[in-house]
């Protein structure tokens, strides 16, 4: 297993498995009265985010209460670049507090990869900037294994603001190492740089990808965000208005959003998934967001099961490497207290 | 200055690489060359053994941080690691705080120089009044002032505007002196924009630094060389584009000059996959192609000069994530090395070459007399002596800087510097500085 989880290709298909796996044990915990499992008792894990993040916060912080850590919250935004101090400091100011784990969310990419030069624990990259968020492809790539089973041979289809979506590059990534096929849409000004060396097919054309006319039938749908405040509402350069990545929001919902007819064209077990939050009537219609294809909430509660497994497997798997004696797995420990 | 300087004989070395003899300094010229020169009595003996002596390198690029910045420079200790890096002159960037932009901070930044008194410190003057792109500084009264301006930048900031680049250009004719562009069109890559875009910046989600940024103000400035006539150079080119587009000036005669740093003949953007900002650098660091592509057009002349962007920062400044870090990396004692390395060493240039690239032509596009020189009677004894067959790794903490951003930390490098003389006097001998500099006052 690897020491830090800072991209999706940190995990090869029998590591990614593995966690896959744990995460249903995991799963089960969530029908008890009682959620607590032993494994993480008297380890610290800090939740340190530089930038705002309600949902994927609060899935780490129970993921981390529900295996006994005790997890602290560190909210660091705007302490770093705008007040003067640096990364390097911030970090080894909270290692320096004691703690086991860092999951680390950062509007920068590479800011997680930066502190593991500097801090002796394992680091989680909880988002770092446009590059990646592994923890929200494993939990994608959960929920679609409990739609579709084994994910070989699958065709998803990822839309929206590629270019600067971590979402997207560790789907790419993880889908990748699974077996699954991936077709990227999106206009040409938020494909990502170079996305011809990626493992995947690209498009512009939604109509035809979710056909099966570009490459092939579809088994899944992904919409992403449309961040709106990237696309060309501020000011850059100059003072001068941003141009946008596309002229309006209605030309992009019609053109990429995922309207009733276009839930029309998926095939009848082809699921829709959105990381949220959703923008409804831009890139998801109401529709199709509330459809019983759609797996958003299946996903958040998939995020906790998902990063108890990154946790346990990160912490109580150094211990074991560590030859320490490790806590009992977590299946087990269910065992004795269900 | 620290009295008359005691004369130097030089036995047994080789001028720009050729037959060794021996060369006498004194009096600030080249007294003697020849073989089995006498030197007169209380000559300081220097045993060459073969060493390639070379007009003294003169850099076009260099941030000295002072004023504004000492912690991380000043243009004394920015003035050792030149003198021990080979240089005899530097051109100090205005991107100072206070900007260098009136007769009043130039004037002080060559004072200072003077009293570092290891390298010639040439002030940079601004283009537009604060580097705000908006209004033109006085240039007329940098250019008449005792630092007599020649070079005027923006360095950092590109002069974006037209209007301005226009107006620039045609201001300062009355003076010869050239204006270098920072070529970076604001609107395709903007302040974060920090990787070269491609494959590379698109996997790891740096936003991407455009070539075309580039290419196209070099295009848009040099047909308004064209149209005014002025002189126009072009700082740290970075791409092939670039190269193809000089290439196409010069072939029309156009007054277009471009230096390219050792870095990026170096260099390759491969070395951000580990998101280590002492990579981070303004123009980012590209790909192979264009590497090849800098390297021939140094050879064959459309890229006349070398020049460092020797850009000192604090630990505190690059200690962040990639996007937030500082753009800039040391250059000047490491400078020599890499372009022994990546043009001396394949044969691409012979060390005439490289003293034409690092000193002759840069000190003709900075209109700096006594530099850049023949090596020959009569000339102004500004000279570096290089052991080409030694090398040495590069260590940040034994570096005259004050600080330590180099990208070439534990890395080996070809060539040492034995000694550098700024007329006549030893600045550096052995990698040590060797004349004191004067007391600030």
């Amino acid at each position: 297993m690897t020491r830090h989880l800072l991209s999706a290709a940190d995990l090869d298909a029998a590591g990614a498995l593995e966690i896959l796996d744990s995460a249903e044990q995991m799963d089960a915990i969530q029908h008890r009265q009682v959620k607590k499992l032993p494994a993480l008792r008297g380890r610290t894990v800090v939740n340190l985010f530089f930038e705002d993040s309600t949902r994927t916060r609060s899935s780490f912080e129970i993921a981390g209460k529900w295996l006994s850590a005790d997890v602290i919250n560190v909210s660091a935004k705007g302490s770093s670049v705008s007040k003067g101090e640096s990364l390097r400091d911030t970090a080894l100011t909270v290692a320096a507090l004691g703690v086991d784990a860092l999951v680390v969310r950062h509007p920068s990419s590479g800011a997680a990869h930066r502190i593991t030069q500097w801090v002796d624990c394992p680091i989680i990259n909880a988002g770092d900037g446009t590059h990646e968020h592994p923890t929200q492809a494993l939990l994608d790539a959960f929920t679609l294994r409990r739609r579709l089973g084994d994910l070989t041979g699958r065709h998803i289809v990822i839309v929206g603001d590629l270019a600067h979506s971590r979402v997207a590059r560790s789907n790419v990534l993880l889908l990748g190492v699974l077996g699954a096929q991936v077709t990227l849409v999106a206009p040409p000004t938020l494909m990502p740089a170079g996305v011809h060396a990626w493992n995947c097919s690209t498009s512009w054309d939604l109509d035809a990808t979710l056909a099966g006319k570009v490459a092939g039938d579809v088994d899944a749908v992904m919409m992403l965000r449309v961040q709106r405040e990237r696309m060309g509402t501020g000011s850059a350069g100059g003072g001068r208005a941003a141009v946008g990545y596309f002229p309006t929001e209605r030309e992009y919902a019609i053109n990429y959003g995922l309207s009733p007819a276009r839930l029309d064209l998926l095939p009848e077990h082809a699921p829709v998934l959105h990381p949220g939050p959703m923008n409804r009537g831009l890139e998801i219609s109401s529709i199709a967001a509330d459809s019983s294809r759609s797996l958003v909430l299946d996903q958040v509660r998939a995020g906790v099961a998902v990063r108890m497994a990154v946790l346990y497997h990160l912490l109580a798997g150094a211990d074991q490497e560590a030859g320490r004696t490790g806590e009992p797995h977590p299946a087990q420990a269910a065992a004795v207290s269900a | 200055m620290t009295g008359p300087v005691r004369p130097v004989l030089l036995r047994g070395v080789r001028p720009l690489g050729g037959p060794a003899v021996d060369v006498l300094l004194a009096d600030g010229v080249v007294a003697g060359l020849g073989p089995a020169l006498d030197g007169p009595d209380g000559a300081e003996l220097i045993e060459a053994d073969g060493a390639v002596l070379l007009p003294g390198l003169v850099d076009l690029h260099t941030h000295l941080r002072e004023p504004g910045r000492e912690d991380t420079e000043t243009i004394a200790t920015g003035s050792a690691a030149a003198a021990l890096g080979g240089f005899t002159a530097v051109h100090a960037m205005a991107n100072t705080n206070p900007v260098a932009d009136t007769a009043e901070i130039v004037e002080q930044v060559a004072r200072l120089g003077e009293m570092a008194g290891l390298v010639d410190v040439r002030p940079v003057g601004a283009v537009s009044r604060g580097l705000a792109g908006e209004q033109l500084a006085e240039l007329a009264n940098m250019a008449r002032s005792a630092a007599a301006v020649r070079v005027f930048s923006d360095d950092g900031h590109c002069v974006s505007d037209a209007r301005l680049m226009r107006r620039a250009l045609e201001y300062l004719k009355p003076f010869d002196a050239v204006l270098a562009q920072h070529a970076q069109d604001p609107r395709l890559a903007d302040a974060g924009c920090c990787a070269h875009e491609g494959e590379l910046s698109g996997r790891l989600g740096l936003a991407g630094w455009p070539s075309v940024a580039e290419e196209s103000i070099i295009a848009r400035d040099v047909m308004l060389a064209r149209h005014t006539g002025s002189r126009l150079h072009v700082c740290h080119v970075s791409t092939a584009g670039s190269v193809d587009v000089l290439r196409w000036a010069k072939e029309r005669g156009i007054a277009v000059t471009a230096e390219v740093t050792p870095h990026h003949l170096l260099l390759t953007c491969d070395l951000l996959a580990g998101y280590d900002p002492v990579y981070k650098v303004n123009p980012p660091l590209r790909p192979a192609e264009d590497v090849e592509a800098l390297r021939a057009g140094l050879a064959d002349g459309t890229i006349d000069a070398v020049a460092t962007d020797h850009a000192p920062h604090a630990a505190h400044d690059k200690d962040h994530a990639f996007a937030d870090a500082a753009f800039g990396m040391l250059g000047l004692q490491t400078a020599l090395g890499a372009l022994i390395e990546t043009m001396v060493e394949p044969g691409r240039l012979d060390w005439a070459g490289l003293a034409d690239r690092m000193s002759v032509r840069p000190a003709t596009i900075g209109r700096l007399t006594g530099h850049g020189r023949p090596i020959a009677v009569g000339e102004p004894a500004n000279l570096t002596l290089v052991d080409p067959s030694a090398s040495w790794v590069v260590q940040p903490d034994a570096l005259a800087s004050l600080s330590r951003n180099t990208p070439f930390a534990g890395r080996r490098l070809p060539g040492r510097v034995l000694a550098t003389f700024l007329r006549g006097r030893i600045t550096t001998r052995d990698g040590a500085v060797a004349a004191q500099p004067a007391v600030r006052a």
